[in-house]
């Protein structure tokens, strides 16, 4: 029972290296961008939602409300304003530049909030659960594992079923013969990174719920994140979430056998499917 | 002669490093079939790309309705008007048949032009709508290309190679298509290898050979010989 118990809350948590990965897995989809300083947006967003709660008085999850669009906007603003630059030539320009806002944001946020552990309050949702058999499953996990679920759905959604999503996979396919279509790439890419902080900002408000968090942390969930995108398979939303769910049960079931072995389990998970699928487990497989 | 939609005066163009085109001096008349002929590397392919706003230019060195577009980006090309059929079709392999031909009408310009009126024009294209573009036959590829351009309800529209690698049944089909395809008012601009077709379809024709004009006259009433010597350069 205690190993069922185990793969059930790593299940859960990956729900939340899910919502860490799908940004990532976005922004590579569309304009092949490795997005180094992606971890530290998702702790920009968890400090947006703590400065947000603590103003206004609300609830975390109702300060989604506020810091979705907020990212959103960085987002758009970013991609315009810096990104778009880097793209084009070499693969090293974009990773170098991620590279140094990830320190910028990480100096910044050092800067405004200090370097003591902060953390949300979301009240009775912390410490709810809910009991079936023997198994007592914590509602925030449970919330989270649905938010991502609905999440990867929605961005799965706006890809294949909505114009966006139609200029997204065009303008990933051939940015040239897009842009003969009357897109423009800059814009289109700033909508994608817009999505794409849009759920990183979620990301960060559920980590923020879930554990504390300091402005040092991004790099960690940068990690995960990666892993979860390459476990299932690079282009593949889906495939993410499957990514994130085994990322997460290899974790726990490595803390079960010594709580030492939880981060490690999950690296060596990662590294033993990366040595055998080299694509990840669910590559896409048209194009 | 009515008034130009395109004017091109003195356009010099790079491929990359290398110039392609001196001096380029050409104009399309509104509701004109134009061919540009050409040898490898005459040039061809720089001037669509020109046009098109693939490569930019000078503003003044091409201008469409009286406006200099020579320094536009592609889109904002797209948008007044001018579509193009690149060479080798050019598809998006992500996108279905028919999600091709929407995203070709996705910038909204009123015409002719839908959805339907495509399907009408190559009627196998409504069988396959819901396949990859890349599982088609070469010739269908090449039908989602000319309609995913002729979506956009273009006022002028550049047709690049439409019949490289293609059979010549095939060839056959889509210029006979072609002059329906026209006659709905708008101009044209189509380069091709295979003289006799592109002569066949337009009024009029310029030849390149390597980088400039070499010969440009009626379609109708060109001696062989002069093309010959315009398209290889011998004396």
């Amino acid at each position: 029972m205690e190993w069922v118990n185990a793969i059930v809350q790593g299940t859960l948590l990956g729900g939340l290296y899910a919502l860490f990965a799908a940004g990532l897995s976005l922004i590579f989809g569309v304009m092949r961008l490795v997005n180094i300083a992606h971890g530290d947006f998702i702790v920009l967003g968890a400090y947006l939602g703590l400065s947000v709660t603590t103003i206004l008085g609300i609830h975390p999850l109702v300060a989604l409300v506020f810091v979705v669009p907020c990212m959103a906007m960085i987002g758009y603003i970013l991609q315009r304003g810096i990104l778009n630059q880097t793209l084009g030539g070499d693969l090293l320009s974009p990773l170098l530049v991620t590279f140094g806002l990830s320190v910028i944001l990480q100096n910044a946020l050092l800067e405004i909030y200090s370097a003591d552990p902060q953390k949300m309050n979301a009240g009775a949702l912390e410490t709810a659960s809910v009991s079936l058999g023997d198994l007592s499953l914590g509602v925030l996990p449970l919330l989270t594992f649905g938010i991502a679920v609905a999440v990867i759905a929605a961005l799965q959604w706006t890809f294949y079923r909505t114009a966006l999503g139609r200029a997204f996979r065009a303008t990933s396919d051939n940015q040239e013969i897009a842009q003969l279509m009357g897109l423009n790439r800059r814009h289109i890419f700033g909508m994608a990174m817009a999505l794409a902080l849009a759920v990183t900002a979620i990301a960060g408000i559920m980590l923020g719920i879930r554990t504390s968090f300091d402005p040092s942390v991004g790099g960690g969930r940068l990690i995960f994140g990666f892993e979860a995108v390459i476990i299932g398979g690079l282009g593949n939303l889906w495939g993410t979430l499957a990514g994130g769910v085994i990322l997460g049960v290899a974790q726990t079931i490595g803390a079960k056998i010594d709580p030492g072995w939880q981060l490690l389990a999950g690296h060596i998970v990662f590294l033993a499917i990366l040595a055998v699928r080299p694509n990840g487990l669910f590559p896409r497989v048209s194009g | 002669m009515p008034d130009p939609i395109l004017q091109i005066s003195g356009l010099d163009a790079h491929y990359g490093d290398f110039q392609a085109l001196f001096g380029v001096d050409l104009d399309v008349a509104e509701g004109e079939v134009l061919a540009i002929i050409g040898a490898n590397g005459a040039g061809k392919t720089t001037l669509l790309r020109s046009i098109s706003g693939l490569t930019q230019n000078a503003p003044d060195m091409i201008q469409y309705r009286r406006a200099p577009i020579g320094g536009l980006r592609a889109d904002e090309v797209a948008n007044l008007g001018i579509a193009l059929v690149p060479e080798g079709r050019q598809l998006f392999p992500s996108l279905s048949v028919e999600e091709n031909l929407i995203i070709g009408g996705q910038i909204g310009r009123k015409g002719p032009w839908s959805l339907q009126a495509v399907y009408d024009l190559f009627p196998i294209l409504k069988e396959r709508r819901a396949q990859q573009s890349t599982s088609l036959s070469g010739g269908q590829q090449q039908m989602v290309a000319i309609g995913r351009a002729l979506m956009a309800n273009p006022d002028l529209i550049l047709f690049d190679e439409i019949s490289l690698g293609l059979a010549p049944i095939i060839i056959k089909d889509i210029y006979d298509a072609l002059p329906g395809i026209i006659g709905e008012g708008m101009s044209a601009l189509i380069v091709e290898q295979d003289i006799s077709k592109a002569l066949s379809v337009s009024s009029r024709f310029y030849c390149l050979q390597e980088g400039r004009v070499s010969l440009c006259g009626a379609s109708a009433t060109v001696a062989r010989e002069d093309i010959s010597r315009a398209y290889f350069g011998v004396a």
